[in-house]
């Protein structure tokens, strides 16, 4: 059996098409391939590496401080939670605890930035399936989000604010009056999403039934995040494994029986508004105290092995870091929540048409640089 | 004789293709509108100069005819579907006493003549020699013989009403008030079908499966570039406008002002206002309604869109041409 | 049933239908809800946030001096090697040697705006400025050399 799939005999009346790497709607550089007959999927074979540029080899050659910064542009979606998870495994390491107001900036970014990646996936689903109109609503939220980055962080995609200790630098003096006028906001445009796309008997008809994707398929396929949720999976990582003070916060995992693009689409809805109590619960309490704990000007971590999972808007990723004493990583892997998400695509879309294929690729919310990383 | 026609003629395809990069225009800006975004807005005064500048820049791509396509077939598509397209403005009553072609068949003459467009689309697909313009052109196929069938219906319901296919004795039947609100209920119904329909007939959002980016990377008319990518979308924008003259006409009265009943005052303003003015009033309303449309909805698969003419539409077109036949025998229309 | 299931079938779908387009409706008819920003001419009063990293630059007083000791602090912290500092040796007033910088070299066509040099640096000496405009028709113009000809250390800077 070849690599790239060429040994697959085609049956009679089947033909190969190429989504190709350059594709209005795989969300990056995915090139898929497809087994047809006629309209119907027989069969889907992902092909990766267009993207690869080496992001764990050159970490062995960076000092921990430094490693950070790439990983950002991983996930990019949920660049925060990338860093986060960096600099929690160098914090393990160490043996370090970070103050309690770094730990309350840090949930604040990350559910800013997961409301923000959610936006973007509304926008592009509605674009994947042909309503133009959703992408410039849900951009128009993203942009009052980056607009509190900016504010705090400096930059608003690749932040790089997380820095082993805490972050970076105090929150600007205007972040929480900001930040609740940018909740008021977004709150009140929530229920236009549903009048747009949820309710829409045309949405409805292509996205339920579609692309079902069993509970021990999920579980076997190694599926995480929203999209096991919505097959009835509960293993949302801030509540099973919490981090950094997620065990004081109230919120609920979003859990959907189904398993149907439909249900994967309510999930991440509603988590939208789990996100937006999470910051209103933290805006107005945030302790007093350091933002960044004091580290050595070198970081040199033990000998060992070390890893930290946190949950990015898509899933679970895991840093693994194997260190042999020195200023750099010996080895650096991440577990990434897209590449096991991906592999679950070709269960989902058999049997389907291409229109489906499309409708569960958007679903599926993959973000193809964190792939191949 | 000879010399008026050709004259009338070079002036009308000239109108067409002004008309054109209006409606290109319009509908630019009224997808920003929607989308919370300004739109062309540097090229001439107000961005009316944008289509001007992307016609300039079509005319100069390279017409690239590919290697393995069937050539005579591949350049004489474009021309079939943007022939068909203008044939269709003749028997169209501009304003009063003006209209190029008095057939006494024109609602027949209309419907004939725009199922022609799908042989277009198939040429066009077929000769590409590409995967993704035959699948494209196949779906576009079956998609517009599908819908024709409603459309013709709705358009029977109002040849019953009136009892002659000539367009001009329809536009004059409505002296004493639009057919929309003559014929209440079941003509409502059929008007409603009618701009469903159409719109599936053009190809358009949410029934543009034929030429999805998302898919098919522009279905039917993917190896064409150039002045005849150019043609065709004339042809798009020229059966717009044509469909929703065509439901001006008939259901919301042409050239005929709004007028109520039989009240001599009121009637007597309304038409003060030219006639051409409300012929073209009333068909820009409806484009914007088809307009509406394309940039709320998303797409319906293949099959949904099949499913929804034959379950659907074509009963309830059945039914309620039933329903507008015994309303005209019983007379209880206004 | 049929019949029934036929009609609340069409009916939902009218009303769903409906909703959407009214909401798209309200956006055509209120263009005042439109916040596009009219990039090129609206120069005059644009301004970026105070944090915002555009580049980075080092500020010199009215007196053409700058706060950088060559201590390469950030050239270490750089990931991807986007500074370079050049060291001279400078003869003071009182006769000593003493390590000053020559140039400071910053790439901009390679820098990733990561902050770290900035948090690194132990004098204050570098900021992230907030230009943003950094087309240029040749790539050399990218390399930039940071410190200003003829400027000195300021007093008193460690």
């Amino acid at each position: 059996m070849s690599l790239l799939g060429e040994d697959i005999l085609t049956e009679e009346g089947e033909f190969i098409i190429n989504m190709g790497p350059q594709h209005p709607s795989t969300h990056g550089v995915l090139h898929l391939k497809l087994w047809l007959n006629g309209e119907e999927i027989k069969r889907v074979q992902p092909h990766l590496g267009y993207i690869h540029r080496s992001i764990e080899k050159m970490s062995e050659s960076l000092s921990y401080r430094n490693f950070i910064f790439a990983t950002s542009r991983m996930d990019y979606l949920s660049a925060h939670m990338n860093n986060e998870a960096c600099a929690l495994t160098v914090e393990k390491g160490l043996g370090i605890e970070i103050p309690e107001r770094a730990q309350v900036i840090r949930i604040l970014m990350s559910e800013l930035t997961r409301l923000a990646s959610h936006q973007l996936w509304w926008g592009s689903t509605g674009l994947d399936l042909g309503a133009v109109t959703p992408f410039f609503y849900a951009f128009r939220e993203r942009e009052a989000i980056m607009g509190i980055m900016e504010e705090t962080c400096g930059a608003r995609l690749t932040q790089n604010y997380n820095v082993p200790g805490g972050v970076m630098a105090d929150i600007h003096p205007n972040f929480q009056k900001h930040t609740k006028e940018v909740m008021q906001q977004i709150k009140s445009k929530l229920d236009e999403y549903d009048d747009l796309l949820s309710g829409n008997v045309i949405f409805e008809a292509r996205t339920k039934g579609v692309g079902v994707l069993s509970k021990e398929d999920a579980i076997s396929y190694g599926v995480t995040g929203p999209t096991a949720r919505g097959s009835g999976v509960s293993c949302d990582v801030r509540k099973w494994a919490p981090y950094s003070g997620y065990e004081k916060v109230q919120f609920n995992e979003i859990l959907e029986e189904g398993g149907d693009s439909y249900a994967r689409y309510m999930v991440r809805m509603r988590e939208m508004k789990e996100s937006i109590s999470i910051i209103e619960q933290l805006i107005d309490n945030i302790p007093d105290g350091d933002f960044q704990a004091k580290t050595k000007n070198v970081i040199k971590l033990p000998k060992g092995e070390f890893f930290q999972r946190v949950e990015t808007a898509r899933g679970e990723l895991g840093v693994y870091i194997v260190s042999d004493g020195a200023a750099s990583p010996y080895r650096v892997k991440y577990r990434s929540p897209n590449f096991s998400n991906l592999f679950a695509l070709p269960i989902m879309a058999k049997g389907g048409k291409i229109g489906d294929l499309v409708a569960i690729m958007s679903t599926l919310d993959l973000v193809i640089p964190d792939i191949d990383r | 004789m000879l010399t008026v026609n050709v004259i009338l003629g070079v002036s009308l395809i000239a109108f067409l293709v002004v008309l054109c990069f209006f409606l290109g225009y319009m509908e630019r800006k009224v997808a920003a509108f929607m989308q919370v975004r300004l739109g062309p807005n540097r090229v001439g005064p107000k961005g009316s100069l944008q289509i001007v500048a992307d016609t300039i820049k079509l005319l100069f791509k390279e017409g690239l005819t590919p290697d393995s396509s069937d050539r005579f077939l591949f350049n004489i598509a474009p021309f079939i579907v943007v022939v068909t397209s203008m044939l269709v403005v003749a028997p169209i009553a501009f304003a009063k006493d003006f209209q190029l072609y008095d057939i006494h068949i024109g609602v027949l003459y209309v419907s004939s003549i725009s199922s022609m467009g799908v042989i277009g689309i198939l040429v066009a697909g077929w000769s590409s020699n590409n995967k993704y313009s035959l699948m494209g052109a196949m779906r576009s196929g079956a998609q517009i013989v599908s819908y024709e069938l409603s459309v013709g219906l709705s358009l029977i319901s109002i040849v019953v009403l009136t009892g002659s296919l000539n367009l001009n004795e329809i536009v004059l039947s409505q002296q004493n008030g639009w057919w929309l609100f003559k014929g209440h209920i079941p003509v409502m119904i059929a008007f409603v079908i009618f701009i469903i329909a159409s719109t599936a007939e053009l190809n358009r959002a949410p029934f543009d499966l034929a030429e999805a980016e998302q898919e098919l990377t522009a279905g039917f008319h993917t190896e064409y570039s150039g002045m005849k990518f150019a043609m065709f979308l004339l042809s798009e924008y020229i059966n717009l406008f044509v469909v929703s003259a065509i439901a001006a006409t008939i259901f919301l009265g042409g050239w005929m002002p709004f007028h109520l009943g039989t009240w001599e005052a009121f009637n007597h303003v309304m038409d003060y206002i030219p006639s051409v003015l409300w012929f073209f009033g009333k068909t820009f309303f409806i484009i914007f309604i088809i307009m509406w449309f394309r940039w709320t909805f998303p797409r319906l698969r293949i099959d949904q869109l099949l499913n929804l003419e034959w379950k659907y539409l074509l009963p309830i077109s059945m039914i309620n041409l039933i329903l507008v036949t015994v309303m005209a025998i019983m007379n209880w229309h206004f | 049933m049929f019949i029934t299931n036929y009609i609340s079938t069409v009916y939902k779908t009218i009303r769903s239908l409906l909703k959407g387009m009214k909401l798209t409706g309200y956006y055509f008819l209120h263009p005042r809800e439109i916040e596009t920003e009219e990039y090129p001419d609206n120069r005059a009063t644009l301004t970026m946030a105070d944090r915002f990293r555009g580049e980075v630059i080092m500020p010199h007083n009215e007196a053409n001096e700058h706060r950088c000791t060559g201590c390469q602090a950030c050239e270490i912290a750089c990931p991807n090697g986007t500074i370079k500092i050049i060291t001279k040796q400078e003869i003071q007033l009182d006769g000593k040697k003493k390590k000053r910088i020559d140039t400071f070299v910053y790439r901009l066509d390679l820098c990733t705006f990561c902050n770290l040099c900035i948090v690194a640096c132990p004098s204050d000496a570098i900021i992230m400025g907030q230009n943003f405009e950094h087309s240029v028709y040749d790539k050399k113009q990218l390399k930039k050399v940071l410190n200003k000809p003829d400027s000195k250390l300021m007093e008193g800077v460690e």
